[in-house]
């Protein structure tokens, strides 16, 4: 699809963008938010490379010690370096934000998309697929996923030990079955969270597909693929982006929930999740352990969202504050 | 009206029946079975457990017996690892202390919800709209579960005011109540916002106004009523959430409720109760989103029924 002759002319894009950039510049939330969110992301990506204490090296001898010198944030119960497990728990949400949050824009452009650009029957029986799934309890159905095919004799974990083997020959080995349940978390949460985008995408495919620039990608020969996804989502993406910032925190939400019930990640491994209620366990004689790991979860969720509503207020015309 | 009630109901049937169907196979598909963390336990025992509880039929066989004790008995089985209870029994003890809990969370989310989104809508841009706003925001991102077990440190552990666990009189629901509403009460009040915002510059208002009613009635007998249509909307999805949030909450205030049960099914994959506790979760999920439905046509008159 690298035929620039039809992308449309970039001064229009830019226009638009650069509007949209000046109303979210002066959101001062919106933009303390991404300070954080990104400040988070990054010491969760570094630290674990700097820092002497692996997230899963216990000192039972040690124990539970208030946060100090020698560890920031204190250690569990074990005598784990809470601040290193926190950062890895940091990369299993940026991991469930970046694979399930693109899973479900995957899915869901493609659905609604394709919905859209057809009409007629296909469109209606996709939707219906849609709404049918949309009055399914589909977290319960994620939780029946987990807890029945996360396990070592599905054709999910030899699909895993297929994949992974390319980096890791050990791929069989037990330990890395936490690392499996963490991908497959990752995967039933992206391929349940499609629905709302698909439902958007369709909406702005259905009020773009009749315009005279689709008509002129026709005429020059682009196939019914071409248009839908180098011309239509293109440009539907002020909506895609809003709704995308905003399954981003749901997603985590999700995965910390299921990883609180001991559901979704599991030991050695770490998660915020998991983190909270190992705290909430123990909150009224070792309080840090659940006071960090639920701060540092808060805020990025509060910081996510406080984006998305910034981002809506700044790409999405229909909404905007003051009409 | 009654045709669409009773269509919207009849509806509910097929849908129920797949989910029904879904769940028995997942979970009889899925390998490992409830006997399997007995260790060293003799075949012919295991033989004995499982033609017992019929698990050594084919999966057909199965499934033709236990739909047919569902529909024809209202039967869900026994139970694999609370001997001598029926699954019956366990969602008979646990489902109301579950919906007590859920209606009241309900209650209290619009109690506090709605009245939060009339005052951020009526003071657009101005601070209680900025504060309303902020605390809706924090509200939805606050997890149930990092709210909970903060709450239970204050008033439970320090300040000594409400009981900490258990489900026995109004002072021990304050907290669980309160921790299972506040993301609802969030997003009633997003919605309420929006809605009214969109309400009072409608026509009909104008002329509320021009008549000479009193700001109030004009917001609480005119607005208010085509204001709160989302959160009309929203309550199928929020009750859902609801339910889905009681695991949790369930779970840090040891309430003996169905979402306790359904966790600790999971870890002892008890097959029947599991698929018993998702039927009734089921039912009740869609049930309310019909319930909303029909309420929304009602309130709604630009709704169309029949089409």
């Amino acid at each position: 699809m690298n035929e620039p002759t039809t992308k449309p002319a970039p001064a229009v894009g830019a226009s638009q963008w650069s509007d949209a950039w000046r109303r979210l510049r002066k959101n001062r939330a919106a933009l303390v938010s991404a300070a954080v969110l990104v400040a988070l992301a990054v010491v969760s990506v570094v630290q674990p490379m700097l820092s002497a204490l692996p997230y899963d090296r216990a000192d039972l001898a040690l124990g539970p010690t208030p946060p100090s010198a020698a560890h920031w944030l204190g250690t569990d119960l074990y005598g784990r370096d809470l601040l290193s497990r926190l950062c890895f728990g940091g990369r299993v949400s940026l991991a469930v934000g970046l694979v399930s949050t693109g899973l479900s824009f995957v899915i869901g452009t493609s659905w609604g998309g394709i919905a859209g650009y057809f009409g007629g029957r296909v469109d209606q029986l996709m939707m219906r697929v849609v709404d049918v799934l949309y009055t399914f309890p589909l977290i319960i159905f994620v939780i029946l996923v987990l807890a029945f095919f996360a396990h070592q004799d599905t054709v999910f974990y030899e699909a895993f030990v297929a994949v992974y083997g390319l980096v890791n020959e050990r791929a069989r080995d037990p330990g890395y079955l936490p690392l499996y349940r963490l991908f497959f978390v990752f995967f039933a949460l992206g391929s349940v969270s499609w629905l709302t985008m698909a439902r958007i995408v369709r909406g702005q495919v259905i009020s773009l597909r009749e315009q005279p620039f689709i008509e002129a990608a026709r005429s020059i020969g682009v196939g019914h693929l071409g248009i839908v996804f180098g011309h239509l989502v293109p440009n539907a993406l002020g909506p895609i982006i809003v709704y995308t910032a905003l399954t981003i925190p749901e997603v985590m939400l999700v995965e910390a929930f299921l990883s609180f019930l001991g559901l979704g990640t599991e030991e050695p491994l770490s998660s915020w999740g998991l983190l909270v209620a190992g705290g909430a366990e123990t909150l009224d004689i070792y309080p840090w352990l659940i006071a960090f790991p639920g701060l540092v979860l808060s805020l990025t969720l509060v910081s996510f969202n406080f984006l998305g509503d910034g981002l809506r207020d700044a790409l999405d015309p229909r909404v905007r504050r003051d009409s | 009206m009654i045709r669409f009630v009773l269509r919207r109901l009849l509806s509910l049937v097929p849908t129920l029946l797949l989910a029904v169907t879904l769940v028995f196979f997942l979970v009889r598909l899925a390998p490992g079975g409830p006997f399997d963390q007995e260790r060293s336990v003799p075949p012919e025992v295991l033989a004995a457990l499982e033609a017992k509880y019929r698990l050594s039929d084919p999966v057909w066989v199965q499934y033709k017996d236990w739909l047919a004790d569902l529909l024809l008995r209202g039967s869900l089985g026994p139970t694999f690892k609370y001997p001598n209870r029926t699954v019956n029994e366990i969602i008979a003890l646990s489902l109301p202390v579950s919906i007590q809990l859920g209606l009241w969370a309900m209650l209290f989310a619009l109690a506090l919800g709605v009245p939060l989104g009339v005052v951020g809508a009526m003071r657009q841009n101005r601070w209680p709209d900025a504060l309303a706003t902020a605390i809706a925001l924090v509200g939805l991102s606050v997890p149930r579960f990092v709210l909970a077990p903060l709450l239970i440190m204050l008033f439970g552990l320090t300040l000594y005011w409400l009981p900490v666990a258990r489900f026995d009189s109004w002072r021990h629901m304050v907290l669980p109540v309160f921790c299972a509403a506040l993301p609802m009460a969030a997003h009633v009040a997003r919605l309420t916002r929006a809605g009214m915002l969109e309400v009072v510059r409608s026509d009909f208002v104008r002329t509320a106004r021009a008549k000479g009613l009193s700001e109030r009635s004009v917001v609480l007998r005119h607005a208010l009523r085509g204001g709160l249509l989302p959160v009309v909307s929203y309550l199928g999805p929020g009750f859902s959430g609801l339910l889905v949030g009681s695991l949790v909450i369930e779970k840090i205030f040891d309430i003996p409720g169905m979402g306790r049960y359904f966790v600790e099914a999971f870890q002892n994959r008890d097959y029947n109760l599991i698929a018993g506790l998702s039927i009734v979760y089921g039912v009740l999920l869609m049930g309310s989103n019909a319930l909303v439905d029909i309420a929304y046509a009602w309130l709604d008159p630009r709704v169309e029924l029949g089409r």
